[in-house]
């Protein structure tokens, strides 16, 4: 059948520089530039190019520009580009239109309509490059009161404390799994979590052997609902244990990691046939009701012997607060929240853009919803979805959340430039694919390295940011709204975040 | 113009135990059983909900509708005052035969209990009224007083069985309600609860109860939004926030406004999908199409498992893709459904016959007295 | 309403005589607590547990895994409760009586025998070890069951099961025997199955079973299993009323999927 579809990005060359070196036919793997012996000249094909820039920032001589193409349309502001030909394709297909990364639609974004407070005068503001500024925090659940008893110099705690987990800044790595992303961007995120005092999280793909000696320290397991790579080891060998029940890019379905992307290794750490569709179906097929989940949450605390935090994920969606409030309750202790504008290997587009809700939004429901039933201390919030940079971090914990997972903002650190096009296995940048021609290019070096240094470097900005409002340790902000305003926005959505306008 | 209300469904979330037992022979036992056996899932609530429904529990006044109530309120002067409001409504209505606080003990650990209360009594039908038959009479008075008294709640309406239930572990509610010392009941079901809201209530709790048809669930409608607009068409009131509301006004609909027998109701509310149906003979298809058809928004979607209980009968059913459990056993005359079955067995070490029943088709259990009387 | 604090259990074990079994008294136990006592007896040597008067104490079995992998036997009067040997890391587990949801929860190792029967979500995500159940099992038995090279699970039921047998299945094998001959009534078997085998003893219609399910009669190799795992399910369970080779003469019918990926056509790329 002849598509009627576009191309989405084309390709510029400039003959004059370009030496006809062919790097950007190596570099590409989705074939889009080919070179013609006969005419000595590279000939690049449009309707291949997916915009991930590769060919771009790896052309010795600067001679490549890619850029998407213009809609020759007529405007019409119902029927946009993108409806007309996702239209079409499914017309070729009868297929459903399959995307990667996070929603790119116009939802608006309150990190950007919020504005942080500064002290002066009355308050002074700390100098965090001489004065100590701490941003260590625990994740796990508190006990409501203390026993402690004092008695001639000695101090006893007689309360048992529920394991926590213990980070040196409030950003830990989001979960992506092994066959999700590449192993050397796996790797990557473990070297350098264990190297900037947090913690990567496995997500669904299990923990390769060879990996959990030296990684294990800092990982946290997921056990989601395909179940894949989990054995009793597995689970005692990491930090703490997530229970993926949902994740904001496509809350309320299942994932789905095509059989191309199961490679011998992948299927080694999942247990399931080389080149088969590892599915995780969209419930755990034990959690029908709030009770399985807690029993889901006590058969892990058994198997680790009680010794690990249980955390449980979930997307934020309309009722969450509700549900969040009942994880709680059936023994979570921690609540990872996925927002909106999380991201994914591979998803519906249908569902990526219109199912969810904002995390910021999400959080301050969340941290109200906890603490007017007098259970916030029972748990740790971390917040994900759509983190962009250390502003969205301080404002996320302003609002109520404990700590941060980047995804997204990892991958792209590591070279990623959200072409969406993660489920087609063949992401030019090493990140999102088997295969070992193209992963072999991610470094896990220096991959590691730019993660550590965006970990660093965001740390840093926050300790700067505290320190402007007069704050030297983390947990004096969590919660606190005070110190934000808003701008531009509506009644409702003030209320909701709980925060004053700017000026009020 | 007043701004249009927002369409808040606002329902709580609620996953739990049940429970039921029933002796076909009408002999009566306490609630003592019953309570074990519903302590024995206690992992499954978390304290904020117990109740229990009882048939066969005032066999002196066989003939009166006992209404049991619950005044709420902060203060005891504000339960006093909704009591008063309600026993002159109550009078202006009905016969009030005798009435009397239900009696509980005082060693439990409920939380915040209100004045709980029982009345005996027979419809007083004035004018239009008279053309109402008693049933409809009472459901519609007891709809009146639980939108209209503030403070008070009609949460058990039947003849000859009661309701008994609160915020607390079920077993505690047993205690506190005396459930084990005071009643005798042919049928006991149970539930214990474990909500998301911590302002649960005492009307929270389940059982819910219109008439002599009482609901425990377990599980989540996720079609309550729809279930809900159907049933307030035909009258009913949606006030307690609780999905489990949309099942007992839908049984009462449905068996005793409508008179379907409960295998056709079980076919409404967890019909078979359209796939089976498809491949299923002239007669069956035709019915269950135009059931399917009829009846579409009273289609409970979601993950539940519920016990119904009514005069006489005891019925557990799932949904159709069995998403809650239930397990169901006989030992002699006894009839027992269970979320859990180490609980009957708690209670009953030896059994006949143990089976987890196919999802959408329901378990019924009858009196034998009754089931002579239908031939 | 304060939380209580979560105390640690240090509990002594019962005490030990040499050469006999451990016993521990279930009654009044909480699953913590009980579970606890059966680590502790674990971790200081002893190889046999007997548990009486068990009524649904959760996941017996799962807190008992070591680095040095240690292992045990354990025998259950009562009905466990749900999640029996969820995680399960090489023990045995022998239930006399009936168990309920959720056995052999993602397990890796090992062996559960069950002298009855057993409730919904039976061996899901099992991934290693054997599992016989004498009587029925209800809905979403071996539920994405799964395998790697020579690590291949295995789940033996003597009765039938109920809806979505083998459902999104990715490997292992599942055998169900049909002993009372009431013939197979589940629907939707093999949803979405992708990898491993469903041997049933009788037939099915082609309604019952999944879209991407092939149905085949069986094979040398097929019988040479077959024999295997009936023969030791015979073994567990001396008291049923047909012998190995009545039952291996019988009809078989089996269930593979036809393509390991059963959704490949799904998505439009």
């Amino acid at each position: 059948m002849k598509s009627f579809v576009f191309p989405e990005f084309e390709i510029i060359r400039d003959e004059e520089k370009c030496g006809q070196c062919r790097g950007c036919e190596r570099q590409c793997a989705f074939g889009t530039h080919t070179y013609d012996p006969v005419a000595d000249r590279l000939i690049s094909d449009n309707y291949k190019c997916v915009g991930c820039q590769r060919c771009v920032i790896f052309c010795p001589k600067d001679a490549i520009v890619v850029r998407p193409t213009q809609s020759f349309y007529r405007p019409n502001a119902s029927w946009s580009r993108e409806k007309l030909e996702d239209l079409k394709k499914q017309a070729e297909t009868g297929g459903v239109i399959l995307t990667g990364c996070g929603t790119d639609k116009q939802f608006r974004i309150y990190w950007d309509h919020i504005v942080l407070n500064a002290s002066q005068v009355t308050n002074p503001s700390i100098d965090p490059l001489r004065e100590p500024m701490e941003l260590r925090t625990f994740l796990g659940a508190k006990p409501d009161l203390m026993d402690i008893s004092a008695k001639d110099g000695d101090v006893e705690i007689k309360t048992s404390l529920s394991p926590n987990l213990m980070v040196e800044t409030p950003i830990l790595f989001s979960a992506m799994s092994y066959g999700a992303i590449s192993y050397n961007a796996f790797r990557s995120l473990a070297t350098a979590a264990c190297k900037s005092g947090t913690y990567f999280n496995t997500g669904e793909g299990g923990l390769p052997q060879e990996m959990r000696d030296e990684f294990g320290r800092c990982a946290i397991v997921q056990v989601a609902s395909g179940r894949f790579g989990i054995d009793a080891e597995y689970l005692n060998c990491a930090q703490a244990v997530e229970i993926k029940v949902g994740q904001g890019a496509k809350p309320g379905i299942g994932g789905h990691l095509p059989g191309e992307k199961v490679s011998a290794a992948v299927a080694q750490t999942r247990m399931i046939p080389m080149g088969t569709d590892a599915i995780s179906p969209a419930p755990h097929h034990d959690i029908y009701s709030i009770e399985d989940l807690s029993m889901l949450i006590f058969a892990l605390k058994e198997a680790t012997n009680y010794e690990k935090p249980i955390s449980v994920k979930i997307a934020a969606v309309h009722n969450f607060a509700a549900i969040a409030s009942g994880i709680v309750r059936a023994g979570a202790d921690i609540i990872a929240i996925d927002g909106l504008r999380g991201g994914t290997g591979a998803a519906p587009k249908a569902i990526r853009d219109n199912v969810g809700i904002p995390i910021e939004l999400a959080i301050s429901s969340l941290d109200r919803r906890l603490r007017n039933e007098g259970i916030r201390n029972r748990c740790s919030i971390i917040a994900a979805g759509g983190i962009r940079c250390s502003s969205d971090v301080i404002k996320a914990i302003a609002l109520g959340a404990d700590a941060v997972y980047i995804g997204s903002a990892a991958l792209i650190a590591m070279g990623c430039t959200l072409c969406q096009k993660c489920y087609t296995g063949k992401c030019n940048w090493g990140i999102c694919t088997q295969d070992p021609r193209l992963s072999g290019r991610l470094n896990v070096d220096i991959a590691s390295q730019r993660l550590s240094n965006l970990i660093t470097a965001w740390s840093h900005e926050i300790s700067e940011m505290l320190g402007g409002m007069g704050i030297n340790a983390l947990e004096s902000l969590r919660g606190n709204r005070d110190h934000l305003r808003g701008v531009g926005l509506y009644e409702w959505e003030l209320d909701v975040l709980g925060i004053k306008g700017a000026g009020e | 113009m007043p701004r249009i209300r927002r369409e808040l469904y606002n329902k709580e979330i609620c996953a739990c135990s049940i429970f039921g037992a029933m002796n076909r022979d009408s002999e009566r036992f306490t609630g003592a059983g019953v309570m074990k056996a519903i302590a024995n899932m206690h992992v499954r609530g978390n304290g904020l909900g117990g109740g229990f429904a009882a048939y066969g529990i005032y066999p002196q006044y066989e003939d009166y509708y006992a209404f049991h109530l619950m005044f709420t309120g902060r203060s005891v002067a504000a339960k006093l005052s909704a009591k008063k409001e309600l026993d002159a409504f109550l009078c202006q209505k009905f016969d009030v035969v005798y009435d009397e606080e239900i009696p509980h003990g005082d060693e439990a650990t409920v939380s915040d209990p209100p004045l709980v209360w029982r009345y005996f009594v027979l419809p007083k039908k004035q004018g239009e009224d008279s053309l109402l038959s008693d049933e409809d009479y009472i459901v519609s008075n007891v709809m009146l007083v639980n939108t209209r008294i503030e403070n008070a709640n009609v949460f058990s309406s039947g003849k000859n069985m009661g309701c008994f239930k609160g915020v607390g572990y079920p077993e505690d509610i047993g205690v506190y309600f005396m459930l084990d010392k005071l009643y005798s009941a042919y049928a006991w079901t149970a539930h214990g609860r474990f909500p998301t809201n911590t302002q649960a209530w005492w009307g929270g709790a389940h059982p819910f109860g219109l008439l002599d048809t009482t609901i425990v669930h377990n599980g989540e409608i996720s079609s309550y939004g729809t279930n809900r607009w159907y049933l307030e068409m035909y009258g009913y009131a949606c006030t307690l926030q609780t999905d489990t509301e949309v099942i007992a006004y839908a049984a009462d609909l449905l068996m005793r406004r409508q008179k379907l027998p409960i295998e056709i109701v079980a076919k409404i509310l967890a019909p078979p999908i359209w796939n089976a149906i498809d491949q299923m003979n002239e007669t069956e298809k035709k019915l269950l199409t135009t059931l399917r058809m009829v009846y579409a928004p009273l289609l409970m979607n979601g993950p539940f498992a519920i016990i119904i209980g009514q005069t006489g009968r005891m019925i557990g059913l799932t949904d159709r893709i069995r998403l809650r459990p239930i397990t169901a056993a006989t030992r002699g005359e006894m009839f027992y459904l269970s979320s859990e079955e180490a609980s009957i067995r708690l209670i009953s070490p030896q059994l006949d016959r143990v089976w987890t029943p196919n999802g959408g088709e329901p378990v019924v259990g009858e009196l034998n007295s009754m089931r002579k009387v239908l031939q | 309403m304060v939380r209580a604090a979560t105390s640690q259990s240090s509990l002594k074990p019962d005490q030990v005589e040499e050469g006999k079994d451990a016993l521990i008294d279930a009654t009044d136990l909480q699953t913590k607590e009980l579970n606890g006592r059966l680590r502790d007896l674990m971790l200081t040597g002893v190889k046999k547990v007997n548990i009486i008067n068990v009524y649904g104490q959760r996941y017996i079995g799962t807190r008992l895994y070591t680095p040095e992998h240690l292992k045990m036997e354990i025998e259950i009067f009562g009905t466990p409760g749900n999640d029996l040997a969820a995680f399960l890391y090489g023990h045995k587990i022998t239930v006399h009586g009936n168990a309920q949801d959720g056995v052999g929860n993602t397990m890796d190792t090992g062996e559960i025998i069950v002298k009855g029967r057993a409730g919904d979500v039976l061996a899901f995500s099992m991934r290693g070890g054997e599992i016989y159940v004498r009587d029925n099992c209800g809905y979403r038995t071996a539920l994405h069951m799964k395998e790697y090279e020579d690590k291949r699970p295995v789940l033996v039921v003597g009765g039938r099961s109920q809806d979505f047998l083998g459902e999104y299945m990715a490997g292992g094998i599942v055998i169900l025997l049909d002993l009372h001959d009431q013939t197979h009534e589940a629907n939707f078997i093999g949803s979405g199955m992708h990898g491993g085998v469903i041997y049933l003893r009788g037939s099915v219609e082609r309604s019952q079973v999944g879209g991407q399910v092939d149905i085949s009669p069986l094979n040398d190799a097929d019988r040479a299993v077959l024999d295997q795992y009936v023969s030791k399910f015979v073994e567990h369970f001396p008291e049923i009323d047909k012998s190995r080779e009545e039952i291996l003469n019988s009809q078989f019918v089996r269930l593979t999927p036809k393509s390991k990926r059963p959704y490949g056509n799904l998505y439009a790329y």
